[in-house]
Order: structure tokens, then C-alpha cells, then sequence
């Protein structure tokens, strides 16, 4: 239990993350794929006559289902399996973070940005709202996200699954050093 | 070549069923076999097995993501170049040894065509991982570590969404 309990060595994290992969295919011959759910959730709510929202979702249950038991699982691990050690945040970040008075680190995430009151302050509601919408575009403009192009896609050796990926990394290199530092001084 | 390219693009835009899916997610190959709905429970049980690995991986941490794109931590490369080396010797097994589902049924699998939204959509997700330290996975699994205000970047995330369905044929 105390192992289980214990933040898991990156290699244990990964090794499970993979074989979602081949269970998903052997199980029902399921591409791993978590953002289409956000495009099932639009076609089953909004449709709007947009044809790209135009397909049956219900033939893809399977994957809010599995979504489901995402949300499960992350109870069960931030409860039963709860780590009771505060998280470790590399010292150089921590000292940018505490320079914008970000120092609570009680959580996975920093309570100081991501909370319903930081919500309601211009750097939460970039952080959160902004940041949420360009997830949802970017990933269905890509065609998959980190589980669909850099886990399913790369794992079937898909050239514009690697890519997706190349640009997934450079948007994140281009945000965290040059236009976040902006943004969390606000 | 660029002319055929976007001859395919056109006619997968207008096919709403097959080709656009196979476009844009990785979820077109439907069991042939009917199930009941109760049969859909095992991809809980996975979603449950991932869900756990993310969280106590701290795959979900904002502070990890924010580590991996300032080159602080190795940790998040570790997790996905673990995680791809597991998927690439499965795939490779699968195929290789031309496995089957438990109901019997070829597994197959859809070549991904280039186009520019890999470019394009791969940077813009990128940008918005880095702010909310979450890819689609996380922003669910947050929500399922009591973090409730990830709901509202869930909310966004299909407002992204559907913006870019509505944009679909007009963008590059």
C-alpha cells in the first residue's frame, strides 16, 4: 500500500499509460484517444447542424465510458491512495513561482492559480478559460491530442502523429518561457 | 502532390461519417458485434487503471508539465517516451502475430494523413497545455481529484471544440 500510495516512479506511470494502448485494441478494437470525447460531447449537446458534429456518437460510447473511469480513478488515487507528502517542485521554478506569489504547493496544482476565486481575476480566467478553449481547438485543428497523436499515433508509427507531437512541444516551449512569465505577473 | 493532398482533404470533408472521423479521431473502427450497453463497463475499468497511473504519475501536476517544457524535470519525458516504447512493441506484437479481440474480431488500424492543422492545431494545443497544465486526460482526471474548477476549462475545452467545427471548412 505505502508503495501504491508513494508518487510513482516515472517508468510505472509510463509503462501503464502504454499498455492502455494494446488493452483498448484487444478489448474491442479501441484507438486510445481521449479528446474526441470533447467532440462526442459537442455532437451529442450542440450539434447546431454543423456537419462535423453530424455522426452518430452513441457508437462511440465506449470512450465516454472510459472517461468515466478516468474521473473514477483519479478519486480513487487522490483518496485511498492519497500521497500525504507535499509535491516536490523543482527549486528554480518554485522561485519564479514565489516572485508572483504563487507558493502555495499543498496540491498537484498551484491553489494560487487554480481555484474558483482565481477564477474570477484575470490571471486565473486566462489561465483557465483561455487556456481550456485553446486545449479543445488545438487538439481537434491537430486531430487527437497527447493520447491520440503522441501515445496511439506514435506507438503505430504515424509520421503526422509525430508532427502533432513536434508542434504539441513547441507550443508548450513557446508558452512556459516567453508568454507565461506575463501572464502570472499579472 | 499539394493539389491531390487537398482533393483527399475535400472529399473526407464531405463524407460526415467515415472519412472525416478517420480524419479527426482514432475511434472509427466500430465492434461489428453487438453488445449491451453494460458490455462498454470494461473501458471504465481501463479508464480507472489510466486514471490512477496519471494522478500518482503526477502526470496531471502543473508543476511537471511546467518542468518539462522549462527542461527542469525528466519526468514527464520519461512517462510518454515509456508509455510510446510500450504502445510501438504492442502494436508491433499485435500485428505481428495478427492478434484478435476477445470477441474474435480483427483489429485494425487507419494510416493518419498529414494536413496542416498538425502544424497549426499542434501548436495552439501546445499553448494551451502549457497554461492549464492539462492535455484532455488530465483536465478529466483533475476534476476527479476534487480540483472542481477544471470543469469550467472542460467547459472551454468543447467550446474550443465546437469553434472549430463551425470553422471546420474555412480554416487552412
Amino acid at each position: 500500500m505505502e508503495f501504491l500510495s508513494q508518487p510513482w516512479p516515472w517508468w510505472v506511470a509510463g509503462i501503464f499509460a502504454g499498455l492502455t494502448v494494446p488493452v483498448l485494441l484487444l478489448l474491442g478494437n479501441k484507438h486510445f484517444g481521449i479528446s474526441a470525447n470533447l467532440r462526442h460531447a459537442c455532437a451529442a449537446c450542440f450539434p447546431a447542424n454543423i456537419k462535423f458534429f453530424q455522426y452518430d456518437w452513441k457508437k462511440e460510447a465506449w470512450n465516454l465510458f472510459f472517461v468515466g473511469g478516468l474521473v473514477v480513478g483519479a478519486f480513487i488515487a487522490s483518496t485511498v491512495l492519497a500521497d500525504p507528502n507535499p509535491i516536490q517542485v523543482a527549486p528554480a521554478l518554485a522561485a519564479d513561482l514565489a516572485e508572483n506569489g504563487i507558493t502555495r504547493a499543498d496540491g498537484l496544482v498551484p491553489a494560487d492559480l487554480f481555484s474558483w476565486n482565481e477564477l474570477l481575476s484575470l490571471r486565473g480566467f486566462i489561465m483557465i478559460v483561455i487556456g481550456g478553449f485553446l486545449v479543445g481547438f488545438g487538439t481537434r485543428y491537430a486531430g487527437g491530442c497527447t493520447s491520440g497523436h503522441a501515445i496511439m499515433g506514435l506507438s503505430n508509427l504515424q509520421l503526422p502523429s509525430l508532427v502533432a507531437t513536434i508542434f504539441f512541444m513547441i507550443g508548450g516551449f513557446i508558452m512556459t518561457n516567453l508568454i507565461l512569465p506575463y501572464i502570472l505577473a499579472l | 502532390m499539394a493539389n491531390t493532398a487537398s482533393t483527399i482533404e475535400k472529399e473526407a470533408a464531405n463524407n460526415t461519417d467515415y472519412e472525416v472521423r478517420s480524419l479527426d479521431t482514432m475511434c472509427l473502427n466500430e465492434s461489428e458485434v453487438a453488445h449491451p450497453w453494460w458490455h462498454n463497463l470494461k473501458f471504465s475499468l481501463v479508464g480507472i487503471v489510466f486514471g490512477i497511473a496519471l494522478v500518482k504519475g503526477e502526470v496531471i501536476s502543473w508543476y511537471r508539465i511546467q518542468e518539462m517544457f522549462r527542461l527542469e524535470s525528466f519526468h514527464m519525458y520519461g512517462v510518454i517516451g515509456t508509455a510510446v516504447m510500450v504502445g510501438v512493441i504492442s502494436v508491433f506484437l499485435i500485428k505481428k502475430l495478427k492478434a484478435r479481440t476477445i470477441y474474435g474480431e480483427e483489429i485494425n488500424f487507419t494510416p493518419k494523413r498529414f494536413n496542416k492543422g498538425q502544424i497549426i492545431g499542434g501548436t495552439i494545443f501546445g499553448l494551451g497545455w502549457a497554461m492549464t497544465g492539462a492535455c484532455p486526460g488530465p483536465l478529466f482526471a483533475l476534476v476527479g481529484t476534487g480540483a472542481l474548477v477544471f470543469l469550467v476549462a472542460i467547459l472551454s475545452a468543447i467550446a474550443g471544440t465546437w469553434v472549430y467545427g463551425y470553422f471546420r471548412e474555412r480554416l487552412p
